[in-house]
């Protein structure tokens, strides 16, 4: 049984760049997706293609048990896109946006008002309803957007790096409305470039590579195969390095690696916090000067490194994404300086 | 739950011509909101054929020659015909631009995500223009009227003028949406909008007699479809000059008739140009 979202050998090419190349997906009714990858690697491809947006060069697509290549208008009905550059109207009001989308939805006139309103309140715009969008803030423009792929209660959402560019006030409030809509039982697949944010908010997390999807499984699996947190201490003299490597080795899960130059040592650990503390008191005691220490958790590029054997490259992809078509370039620059 | 996930009505099958006419007529408000929020786009499209009149009225009115008539008022009333056409026809690089916009800033997307007739978005940014181009036409004829043009054949002939007048400007709104679509930036479809529009309405019948063009571009002029439409307003207008020799080639004998052909023609082919490309724009 196919889950609410499901993609099989996806493969989509620009010029002689391959954007997707092979890209298998399958969401579970109810879950959350996190698509995580570094610009280019094709996450915004198979979202265009998951959303009807963009004919894949071959592979198979159903989005709410219909078929995505066959049926678009009915996957359409089915769906709400939030995109990377919020897309709505600047020169027409919060209210006015969420009715035509309404409208579009195919949804009568005074139904449209009514659940415009509804959507307004809930994600706090009611005091800026009634002014053109141009007037609003990034974050607010960001929430007029996702009201605007929520009209009609989709069962089946899509977020295109919904917090990218959002202070973290801002990020935070998307992300507990997102869980909101979870909990309310929609399957949502999420692209994203931060870690912390696929940890937030998705069950399962596809990484996504060069097109392809190379590793999958949970937050912690993925944090796993990338070796958890370590310790890293700067000392604050090069003669301290041998002691505090000493330190370091009896609470380290694994091998201490040594930086002279930055006199620098990391460590890789489990037991959080409360193990920071007790290495902080060893090094004290031991005489050790320090001039930083912290528990560094995974990153993206550290996933990646684990995942690859290299760091996340930015660019590349996406910009071969704007050669589709000499018309695409133009395009695709001009959405990301609308995104600034 | 919250109002997030409850309390949203089903969406209904949309569809059919109903669907289609009701999806046009949403996003025909919404581009008409637009214009209302952005007053200077309508003013500068009122401006320029306003100066247009002006500049070929008392600039070279009275040096050109209309039929046998080198009369400063002849000529006014010849003018109007074409300048009313070219300002019609200028509606194109509006649709051009505002499409391209919509492109550029991902609204186009949303749009293609939704459930809505897919000709929707590009129906409903020309019936706009439309609207625009008709207001544009009343404030221009008001100026005519003022500087001394008028009309010959009663009041019937001279809407029937102007009902010819928007076709065209309808038809060629349809270009625009076409190049907007197929350049992406509001900037390019801005001039690639234009560029061809000035050949175009110079090398017709609108400023001068074709009968006085050198022979080359003589015929141009009288099969151009542009010519055709400035023809059939100035004979419903009652604008031809007196000694005013009407060209042999058969759209400027049928004038009327050849500008309905033309511009239902040019409407056709550019709407389905334009579709199939919307349809397939995927950025």
């Amino acid at each position: 049984m196919p889950g609410a979202i499901y993609a099989e050998g996806l493969v989509k090419t620009f010029g002689n760049v391959t954007a997707l190349d092979g890209v298998d997906l399958d969401v579970p009714e109810g879950t959350v997706l996190g698509l995580l990858g570094p610009n280019g690697a094709g996450k915004t491809t198979a979202v265009r293609v998951l959303t009807t947006l963009l004919q894949p060069d071959s592979g198979k697509a159903f989005v709410a048990g219909i078929d995505v290549l066959k049926h678009p208008n009915e996957v359409r009905r089915s769906i709400g896109l939030s995109g990377q550059f919020a897309a709505v109207d600047e020169y027409l009001t919060g209210r006015e946006n969420l009715h035509m989308v309404g409208r579009l939805y195919q949804m009568n006139a005074k139904a449209a008002k009514v659940r415009a309103g509804e959507l307004l309140d809930r994600f706090n715009l009611a005091d800026a309803a009634d002014r053109p969008a141009k007037t609003y803030s990034g974050g607010m423009r960001r929430r007029l957007d996702l009201a605007a792929a929520l009209v009609v209660s989709p069962p089946v959402m899509f977020m295109d790096e919904p917090t990218t560019g959002l202070d973290p006030r801002n990020r935070q409030q998307l992300w507990e409305v997102i869980q909101e809509l979870v909990a309310g039982g929609t399957t949502l697949l999420l692209t994203t470039q931060y870690l912390e944010e696929a940890d937030r908010l998705a069950h399962d997390i596809a990484v996504v590579d060069h097109g392809k999807v190379i590793a999958r499984g949970s937050s912690d699996q993925l944090k796993a195969r990338t070796g958890g947190e370590r310790v890293e201490v700067v000392v604050h003299q090069s003669d301290q390095l041998a002691p505090a490597r000493e330190v370091l080795a009896g609470f380290g899960k694994g091998e201490v690696k040594t930086d002279p130059h930055t006199r620098q040592l990391t460590v890789p650990v489990t037991g959080g916090a409360k193990l920071l503390a007790e290495v902080i008191r060893e090094l004290d005691t031991r005489g050790v000067e320090i001039d930083d220490i912290g528990l560094r958790r995974p990153t993206l590029d550290d996933v990646f490194i684990s995942l690859t054997g290299h760091a996340a490259e930015t660019a590349n992809a996406e910009d071969a994404e704007d050669t589709e078509g000499a018309d695409g370039a133009a395009k695709s620059k001009g959405r990301k300086e609308a995104g600034k | 739950m919250s109002a997030i996930t409850d309390a949203a009505p089903a969406p209904r099958a949309g569809g059919g011509i109903a669907g289609s006419v009701r999806d046009s007529l949403v996003v025909a408000k919404r581009n008409l909101i637009r214009m209302k929020r952005i007053p200077e786009v309508v003013l500068f499209g009122l401006i320029q054929p306003i100066m247009f009149v002006v500049l070929f009225t008392y600039v070279f009115g009275g040096s050109i020659q209309v039929g046998g008539s080198l009369s400063q008022q002849s000529y006014r009333e010849f003018l109007m015909a074409g300048i009313f056409a070219q300002t019609v026809t200028f509606a194109t690089a509006g649709a051009g631009a505002g499409i391209a916009d919509d492109m550029h800033k991902g609204l186009i997307d949303r749009f293609r995500s939704l459930p809505m007739a897919r000709g929707a978005v590009l129906t409903g940014r020309t019936l706009a223009d439309l609207a625009q181009t008709a207001v544009t036409l009343v404030v221009l004829a008001g100026v005519a009227l003022l500087i001394g043009w008028r009309t010959h054949n009663g009041i019937p002939k001279a809407l029937g003028a102007f009902a010819l007048l928007l076709l065209l400007g309808y038809a060629f709104s349809w270009i625009g949406a076409l190049i907007g679509l197929t350049v992406r930036t509001p900037e390019a479809a801005t001039s690639g909008g234009l560029i061809w529009l000035f050949p175009l309405t110079f090398i017709s019948n609108a400023f001068v007699d074709s009968n006085n063009l050198p022979t080359f571009f003589r015929h141009i002029a009288e099969w151009n479809p542009f010519s055709t439409t400035v023809q059939a307003a100035r004979e419903l207008f009652g604008n031809l000059p007196p000694g005013f020799r009407t060209p042999d080639a058969w759209p400027m004998q049928h004038a009327v008739l050849a500008s309905v052909l033309w511009s239902v023609l040019i409407l056709v082919v550019f709407r389905s140009l334009a579709v199939r490309k919307y349809r397939r724009a995927a950025g």
